[in-house]
This record gives structure tokens, C-alpha cells and sequence, in this order.
């Protein structure tokens, strides 16, 4: 009991300093998803046939697959194929961007749709081109709708982040395995990596919320 | 560049005997899963008290973690303090307890989005509390609960894939033998994927198949 | 239609049609509008008169026919011109369509800055004066969801007046409000029309169009039916008395 404390305690440096490696990953993935999903979602929305068919396709396969599989498929396959080498850390954040993207766009098609179609209506007849509508009207009103399924989404990329480990990331999880298996202190090892992972969901939560509060709008159901 | 004999020979058998040890680790997880999500689901939503409490650390605890994590402690914590699981045993009793937390979110929600004034109706008309819940709450309680539950099931036929972190050789492990072994890994785990979404998509045409089936007009819209 | 221009005419529209899903929703449809002028569209709900109006604004582009404003015809392929069209022609709609993320000065300064480019202080000046104008100086501030139906639709009159329109089409503007708000709309619009205002106006206001009205434009299976002033339109029989005795 003494020698577990012991272990946590002196390797905790060490394990949080792969915690600053998660949160790198999860918000690099985050933003990577957002920059593919909003645009997926657009599409989704407003696109004609072909391009909804390409962006549903994409979703369905990101959606569909397990993320492990999707790490062994681009990590140790398709980068490899293409002759893109790159660390097991941006592995990650790409594959959690590709995937999350596919998410996200989820989240920012249900908020678009929710927005009465007067609104667009409006804005044209007031000159507007559909892109200015949908630029200054629609996103905006969508990027606040979609806040609560937006810190839904980092939970599940946080704690999606952990499977990274199988490729090498130096993140929590991969810097608890190592020093379990020598200290053959995993149980207080693997302890401790789940609380500092529920420390960080529920912080993570907790501030999104701060900014959900922040932006809302009187009246304005989120 | 297609190889037909390399999937007929090695891939395809290899990952059929992975879809089977894959499958019955999904099966038993999503039913107790399941019944483990009901009974925390109703605690949190009607019970007071201790249990009550209980019922809601133990879902904010398994949702704030990750699962690769609550599996490591499964199958390599516990044998520090003298309990040793298999990698089947503890797969599975992973996946029940982390989908059983999520479950039991949806379950609360549903429970508590039924209005009271139907509760108070059915007293009204002489209903005991027993026959209010088995034939007013729980028909309405189903429904609302069925999208989000269906999902999580989902969620668990691709998160079954983590078992093989655990060494536990179902699916992914069949494919990441032969990976290893022939260096195709794209071609391999192109496959893997493939397997992961047709189990997936006809997970989701037998959920949309049952709320069709359950389907009420108008119900559920005027939340 | 026996409709002749003048030097007047503001806005003419001949021989309008409208397809949607296979129906033809619009047909063959004719009017023109006098600077000046109020005329408003009565008729059974279904019968053409959204539409018709989303036509002439070209939020539907015509199948066939003609739009000529000032004298001089638009086309509907040009997406400049439509864009400019749109801008002249302003456009209420029976449920307000506030951009619910914006203020009451935000919903009327968003065109200014962004259509017409204007710098921010000078969309806000113009937003202001026109907020004044519907009575609402009080409520600058107020998001959509903070005001009640009739401030919300004067909101929307004032967004559509603050891009300088040569003429104002109305969808039903007090149908969705509240019988205690529909006045405080409709003597805006009063107003407007004293002001020497050109607008087309759906609703079933009966008073309002009886006092107010140049023009009644009986419109049903997408076809206007008849179209008289109101004093000669209700005084004989007529399906347009026979509607609105109905109405009552």
C-alpha cells in the first residue's frame, strides 16, 4: 500500500506531463474536426446530390469504424502507403480529426436545421446572398446551438485520446502503462491515470459550460 | 494490386473466427448493459437517499473515464489484489459496466422528461403505483429512451474493438495478427473496418426497424 | 388583366406563373402598383398569395412572365439583379423571421453593413431612427425572444424600411399576433402608407382594408379573380363580399 503511494506520488510528474500531451492532441483533433466538419455539414445541408452522397459516405465511415481500427488502418497503413511520415502524436491528432470531423458535422447539421427557414428567407430579402445568409445569419446562431454537442464531443475525444497509446503518443495513458509494468504497480498506476482523465472530462465540461453561459442569448433556447 | 487469394485464404477466415468471439462479447455486455442502465437509470431518477447517490457517482465515474482505462484496471489492476479475470471475463464485464452508466443517462432522462400530471391522472382513474409505472410510465419511458440507448449500443460494437488492448483476440486482434504478420496493413484493416460497418449499419437498420415499430404520432416532439 | 401603365407606375408584374411540385401555383397573374399605392391580396389560404408575393420579391423565381420596376424590366437570371431587386423591394412576412441571435438595432443594422455596405456607426445611426419610427426606442437592445409578437413584427417593418425600399410587400404581417397587438401593426403601417409608402399587402384585416385599401385584388386557385376598390368590391355581389362576409 505504502510502495503504491509511493510509486503514484513520484511518477506523478512524469504522468502529467503526458496529461499536457492529451489535452495537445484533443484540442488539435477538436480543431481539425471543426475545419472538416462545419464545412461537411454545409454541405450536408445545402449541398447538391453528389456532394451529399460524398459527405454522407464519409460520415458513415467514420462514424462506423472503431477508432482503434481507424489508427491501425492510417497509422501503420495508409500514411505508410502514401509516404506521409509523420510522429505517432500528429498520427493521432489527424485520426481523431478525421473521425471527430465526422462528428462534429453531426452536431452543426442538427443545429442548422433547427434554425427556422424564415431566417434565410429573411436575410435574401434583404439583399443578402446566400452566402452572406448563411455567413452572417445561420453560423453564428449555430456555433452557439451547437456548444452543448460540441463539449459532448470533447468528452468523447478525450477519453478516445487514451486509445492513442497502442501507436506510442507519450500521453497519459502510455506514460501509466510504462511505469506500471515496471513498478508492477498497476492498479494504483491505472487508478491514478482515471482520475486525472475525470478531472479533466468534467473540468473540460465545466468550462465549455462557462462559455455556453457566456454566449447565451435571453430567450434563446440551447 | 487487388489480391483475391490473400482475403479468401487468410483474411476472411481469420476474421470470421474474430466476428464470432467478437459478437459474444457484444451479446452479454448490451443485455446486461442494458438491464444494469434500467435499474440505475430508475434510481437516479426516482430514488432519494444513499442509493440514489451511489447510482449517480457510479455513472459520472464510468462516463468520466476512459474505457481503455477501466479494462487496464480490470485486467491488470486487480490481480494486485489477488483477483485475476480472464481477457474474456474482463472484456465483458468492462463493456457492461461502462454502457450500463451510459444507458442509465438515457434511461433517467427518459423517466424524468414524462410529465407528472400523468402520474396524478392515472391515480386518479385508481391505477396502484405498480400498474401506473408498468402501463402509463414505462410504454412512454421506452420510447423516449430508445434513440439514445439504441445508440450506446452501437457505441459498444465499435468500443468491443478495445478488448483486443486487453488481449482478448476477437475481431481486431484476428486482423492485427495477420497485419503483422503480411506488413498489409491497409488492406487488412480496410477489411477489419468493413466487418465493423456492416455490423454497425445493420445495428442501426434493426434500431430504426423497432422505433418505426413503436412509433406514436406526435410523440416525443413537443418537448 | 386590363392593367395600363402610366407614368406612374411603380412596379408591374404580367402574366406571372409559378410552378411548384408539378402544381402550378401562380397563374398567369397580372398587377401593377402606382407610387403611392396600398392594394392588398385577399383571398382562401392556399390560394397563391405567399407565393405570389415571394415571386415578386424573387425568393421564387418565376416560370414565366414579367417584372418591370421603375420602368424597366428585371431579369431573373441575372443574379445581380436579382440581388438588387430584393434590396428595393422590401418584404414582411407573417412570422416576423427576426435573426434570432441578434438585437432588435443588430436585426436592422446587419443589411445595412453587409448589403449596403454601410460603415458600422452609420448603420447603427440609420437603425436607430428607424427603430424610432415603429416606436421601439426602448427596445434597442432587446433580443427577439425578450419582445412580444406585435414589437417583434414592428422590428422586422423597421429592418425592411432601413434599406430604403421603393415598395413594401406584406405577407399577412398581424396574422400571427395576438388580437391586442394587431392594432399597434397596423397603424404603423397606417402611417407608412400616409407617408406615400407603395405596398402589397396579404391579409384579412377587413376594417384596415376597407378604410385604407386603393385596390382589392381578389386572388384564388392562383389566379386573381377580380379587383375593384373596395367600396364598389363590397357593395355588390360579389366573391370577394362572399368571402369576406365569412370572415366575420
Amino acid at each position: 500500500m505504502l510502495h503504491s503511494l509511493e510509486v503514484v506520488i513520484s511518477s506523478l510528474p512524469y504522468v502529467l506531463g503526458g496529461a499536457v500531451n492529451t489535452v495537445a492532441i484533443v484540442v488539435g483533433a477538436m480543431a481539425f474536426g471543426f475545419f472538416i466538419g462545419l464545412p461537411l455539414s454545409l454541405v450536408q445541408v445545402y449541398g447538391n446530390n453528389i456532394l451529399k452522397f460524398i459527405a454522407n459516405i464519409y460520415v458513415w465511415f467514420f462514424r462506423g469504424v472503431p477508432v482503434l481500427v481507424l489508427l491501425f488502418l492510417f497509422y501503420f497503413g495508409l500514411f505508410t502507403l502514401i509516404d506521409l511520415n509523420i510522429s505517432a502524436f500528429w498520427s493521432a491528432v489527424l485520426v481523431l480529426g478525421l473521425r471527430g470531423g465526422a462528428y462534429q458535422s453531426q452536431i452543426f447539421r442538427g443545429s442548422i436545421q433547427s434554425i427556422p427557414e424564415g431566417q434565410l428567407k429573411a436575410a435574401k430579402a434583404l439583399g443578402m446572398t446566400d452566402v452572406q445568409g448563411i455567413l452572417y445569419i445561420i453560423l453564428p446562431q449555430v456555433i452557439r446551438i451547437s456548444l452543448p454537442g460540441w463539449s459532448n464531443e470533447y468528452s468523447i475525444v478525450l477519453k478516445d485520446s487514451a486509445i492513442a497509446f497502442v501507436l506510442g503518443t507519450s500521453e497519459i495513458m502510455s506514460r501509466t502503462h510504462f511505469v506500471a509494468s515496471r513498478t508492477y504497480e498497476q492498479l494504483a498506476m491505472y487508478l491514478c491515470a482515471g482520475v486525472i482523465y475525470f478531472i479533466l472530462t468534467w473540468a473540460g465540461v465545466y468550462l465549455l459550460k462557462q462559455i455556453e453561459n457566456k454566449l447565451k442569448i435571453p430567450g434563446y433556447t440551447i | 494490386m487487388f489480391d483475391t487469394s490473400f482475403y479468401i485464404n487468410q483474411v476472411i477466415p481469420a476474421l470470421n473466427k474474430g466476428l464470432l468471439v467478437s459478437l459474444s462479447l457484444i451479446f452479454p455486455s448490451a443485455i446486461c448493459g442494458l438491464i444494469i442502465g434500467v435499474i440505475i437509470g430508475t434510481l437516479r431518477a426516482n430514488g432519494k437517499g444513499i442509493f440514489s447517490k451511489i447510482a449517480a457517482g457510479y455513472a459520472t465515474i464510468f462516463r468520466g473515464t476512459p474505457l481503455v482505462v477501466q479494462l487496464f484496471i480490470l485486467y491488470f489492476g486487480l490481480p494486485n489484489i489477488g483477483i485475476y479475470l480472464s481477457p474474456y471475463l474482463a472484456a465483458t464485464l468492462g463493456f457492461t459496466l461502462c454502457s450500463g452508466a451510459y444507458h442509465s443517462e438515457y434511461i433517467r432522462g427518459a423517466l424524468l422528461s414524462i410529465k407528472k400530471g400523468q402520474i396524478l391522472a392515472a391515480q386518479a382513474l385508481g391505477f396502484s403505483q405498480w400498474s401506473s409505472l408498468v402501463n402509463i410510465i414505462l410504454p412512454q419511458a421506452m420510447r423516449r429512451a430508445l434513440p439514445g440507448c439504441g445508440n450506446e449500443i452501437i457505441y459498444l460494437i465499435k468500443y468491443s474493438s478495445l478488448a483486443y488492448i486487453i488481449t482478448c483476440i476477437e475481431l481486431t486482434g484476428e486482423g492485427k495478427i495477420i497485419a503483422t504478420k503480411t506488413f498489409r496493413f491497409t488492406e487488412v484493416f480496410l477489411a477489419v473496418g468493413l466487418y465493423y460497418l456492416i455490423m454497425v449499419t445493420l445495428a442501426g437498420w434493426f434500431l430504426k426497424w423497432i422505433e418505426k415499430k413503436l412509433y406514436v404520432p406526435g410523440f416525443g416532439k413537443n418537448r | 388583366m386590363d392593367y395600363k401603365s402610366n407614368n406612374n407606375t411603380l412596379l408591374e408584374i404580367r402574366n406571372l406563373t409559378k410552378v411548384l411540385g408539378g402544381r402550378e401555383i401562380i397563374k398567369d397573374v397580372s398587377l401593377s402598383l402606382d407610387k403611392g399605392d396600398l392594394k392588398v391580396l385577399i383571398g382562401p389560404s392556399g390560394g397563391g398569395k405567399s407565393t405570389l408575393l415571394q415571386c415578386i420579391n424573387l425568393l421564387h423565381i418565376p416560370d414565366k412572365g414579367q417584372i418591370i420596376l421603375n420602368g424597366k424590366e428585371v431579369s431573373f437570371k441575372k443574379k445581380k439583379e436579382i440581388l438588387a431587386l430584393r434590396q428595393q423591394i422590401g418584404m414582411i412576412f407573417q412570422d416576423f423571421n427576426l435573426f434570432d441571435h441578434l438585437t432588435a438595432i443588430d436585426n436592422v443594422a446587419i443589411a445595412l453593413r453587409k448589403v449596403k455596405k454601410l460603415p458600422k456607426k452609420k448603420a447603427f445611426e440609420r437603425a436607430e431612427i428607424e427603430l424610432a419610427r415603429v416606436g421601439l426606442s426602448d427596445k434597442l437592445h432587446a433580443y427577439p425572444a425578450e419582445l412580444s409578437g406585435g414589437q417583434k413584427q414592428r422590428v422586422s417593418i423597421a429592418r425592411a424600411l432601413a434599406m430604403d425600399p421603393v415598395v413594401l410587400l406584406l405577407d399577412e404581417p398581424t396574422s400571427a399576433l395576438d388580437p391586442e397587438l394587431i392594432m399597434e401593426v397596423l397603424s404603423v403601417i397606417k402611417n407608412l402608407s400616409e407617408s406615400g409608402m407603395t405596398m402589397l399587402m396579404a391579409t384579412h384585416q377587413m376594417s384596415f382594408v376597407k378604410n385604407i385599401a386603393k385596390e382589392i385584388l381578389f386572388m384564388e386557385n392562383g389566379m386573381i379573380i377580380e379587383h375593384d376598390t373596395p367600396k364598389r368590391l363590397l357593395s355588390k355581389k360579389s366573391r370577394t363580399l362572399d368571402f369576406c362576409s365569412k370572415l366575420a
